[in-house]
């Protein structure tokens, strides 16, 4: 924890916030090595082959291709928090695939980023984010936002 | 086909989808009476009811066999209730094949109705973080149509789609749904429309997803020798599938916040959408080639042609081809979502499934009307829900 804000309800030991920076925390299988984000709450590996019951703490990597993305136009229900006296702020989702762990890892997108940024393809970095809980109280989240000036898929720098 | 695979469908019936808030029991007894008397067979002849449920309000479909039986009247017939998100009405036929196929029953009465509110899906209340549907919705607002919008994103990054063909799909779907009385929607949609409504979950606007409805569907299944005494036997059951995904996922589906690991596992040669119809077509002995119509879930029109790649009726990246050449409409050479597809009905999920079923058993029976598919002797109907459900159904003409 490096600004005092508490994990969301619900991720406590999914991520981690540390002078080295924030990492999102896969549960590894001690016995295969399979990861599972998030970590599961339920003992036993999520390999059929495997009878594993235990999990550990493993950071999964940073940066990833964006898979795919979308926006949310319209408030979603509850129990998506909604801070009294505050308007609905469009928001971006992001679904971004890493490469070492083959796997894809949905988040918000940084609030600063519009959809329309947004390319399947981009490289993107995980990055601490903020949610505002209904009474107005500050949540860590995580969230993805693009690394400027590098496409993924085409090679190409842009602007 | 063997003794193995005979199961009848000797009654269908439905309650018309729309949005009037009344109780699901008043839409489910409606079907239920329509599908008996579709078969020629009063209630006291119903020797199982298997209801759909639905997971809303605590208790969940209130208690949906139960329900329904109620409301139709108590005579002591046991009752099941099943729960599979989307997949729940083929679940409940599933049970009700079973108990057939196992000689516990003759006559069973499989029913799923919902009444819906407006607006987007949302869990069940209370603080639930041990619950992904809960999580999703909590920490990112990811609604049913953000993840639709993630695939169809996806596909266009993939295919080269674009939103004039998801539009295209929505256009077909409404000119079939506007032929079926018991379709929701009944008016013909021009793409233009479709272009121009709200952007929901980008690239999906409004009418390119599925509302939420009411609506309620039955079918009376029988053993095949009770339907030849009723003359009844010309649609049979040939295989229903219904399994879980395979690990690894290859997919962020919903409502999981990741996919699994590729890392430590391969993936299964086919995805787990992939693998619903093609377990289904391997029990009944058949192939996507051998398919004279779908009912497949197009929760979103982009989905509807994703399903066509799914299901073996082309190649993966040719289903725009498929849809522009006319094949999946009506008159086409294999008609997609003939009854309209829940572009035209809305979602019931209960009743979805089981309204699947409803509409390849007219189909085959030849009594569609205006939509009626020309010779159509083998369906399929697909569909996939939350937590790993999903499921397939083959019906054919005896």
């Amino acid at each position: 924890m490096t600004d005092g804000i508490p994990a969301a309800p619900g991720t406590e030991g999914w991520f981690r916030e540390s002078p080295d920076g924030f990492v999102l925390l896969a549960g590894r299988c001690t016995a295969c090595g399979a990861l599972s984000f998030p970590p599961r709450t339920v003992p036993g590996c999520p390999d059929p082959g495997c009878e594993g019951l235990d999990q550990s703490p493993e950071p999964l990597s940073t940066t990833g291709t964006l898979w795919s993305y979308t926006d949310a136009r319209y408030a979603p229900p509850p129990p998506y928090p909604r801070p009294p006296d505050t308007e609905f702020s469009p928001y971006a989702l992001a679904a971004v695939e890493l490469a070492a762990e083959r796997m894809i890892v949905l988040g918000q997108v940084a609030p600063d980023i519009p959809a329309e940024a947004l390319r399947v393809g981009m490289t993107m970095e995980l990055a601490p984010g903020t949610l505002l809980s209904s009474t107005g109280v500050e949540e860590r989240v995580w969230n993805w936002r693009p690394v400027a000036g590098y496409d993924a898929y085409t090679g190409e720098a842009h602007a | 086909m063997s003794g193995m695979d005979s199961v009848a469908v000797a009654g269908v019936g439905m309650h018309p989808w729309g949005a009037w808030g009344k109780p699901f029991a008043e839409y489910g007894s409606v079907a239920a009476r329509a599908a008996l008397a579709d078969a020629g067979l009063g209630w006291r002849d119903v020797q199982l009811v298997v209801g759909g449920e639905t997971i809303r309000n605590g208790y969940p479909g209130f208690v949906a066999g139960s329900a329904l039986s109620q409301a139709l009247g108590w005579h002591g017939a046991p009752v099941a209730s099943c729960y599979a998100a989307c997949a729940t009405g083929a679940q409940a036929l599933s049970t009700a094949r079973a108990h057939i196929l196992a000689g516990l029953a003759d006559v069973v009465l499989v029913v799923g109705a919902d009444t819906t509110p407006k607006g987007f899906f949302a869990p069940v209340g209370g603080d639930r973080p041990d619950d992904p549907d809960w999580l999703r919705f909590r920490l990112l607002g990811a609604t049913n149509p953000a993840y639709f919008g993630l695939y169809a994103r996806r596909r266009m990054a993939l295919c080269g789609s674009t939103e004039a063909d998801f539009a295209a799909v929505k256009v077909k779907n409404a000119r079939a749904g506007a032929l079926n009385p018991y379709a929701r929607f009944r008016a013909e949609v021009d793409a233009e429309t479709v272009l121009n409504s709200p952007m929901v979950s980008d690239p999906l606007r409004l009418l390119q997803i599925c509302a939420t409805s009411d609506g309620a569907a039955a079918v009376v299944l029988t053993s095949e020798d009770y339907a030849r005494r009723l003359n009844k036997d010309a649609v049979r059951i040939r295989a229903i599938s219904a399994p879980t995904p395979t690990y690894p996922r290859t997919v962020p589906d919903f409502p999981y916040l990741a996919s699994d690991s590729m890392a430590t596992a391969a993936p299964a040669a086919r995805t787990f959408r992939e693998s619903l119809a093609h377990a289904a077509y391997e029990a009944a002995g058949i192939g996507p080639e051998d398919v004279d119509l779908a009912e497949v879930y197009d929760l979103t029109t982009a989905m509807e042609l994703d399903w066509y790649e799914e299901i073996g009726l082309c190649a993966p990246g040719d289903a725009e081809k498929l849809l522009h050449e006319g094949a999946t409409a009506l008159g086409g050479r294999v008609p997609v979502n003939a009854s309209g597809g829940l572009s035209s009905f809305g979602e019931a999920i209960p009743a979805q499934a089981i309204a699947q079923v409803c509409e390849l058993t007219r189909q085959l029976r030849g009594d569609a009307g205006d939509r009626q598919v020309a010779g159509a002797r083998v369906g399929v109907a697909v569909n996939q829900g939350l937590f790993g459900h999903g499921s397939a159904i083959v019906v054919g003409r005896a």
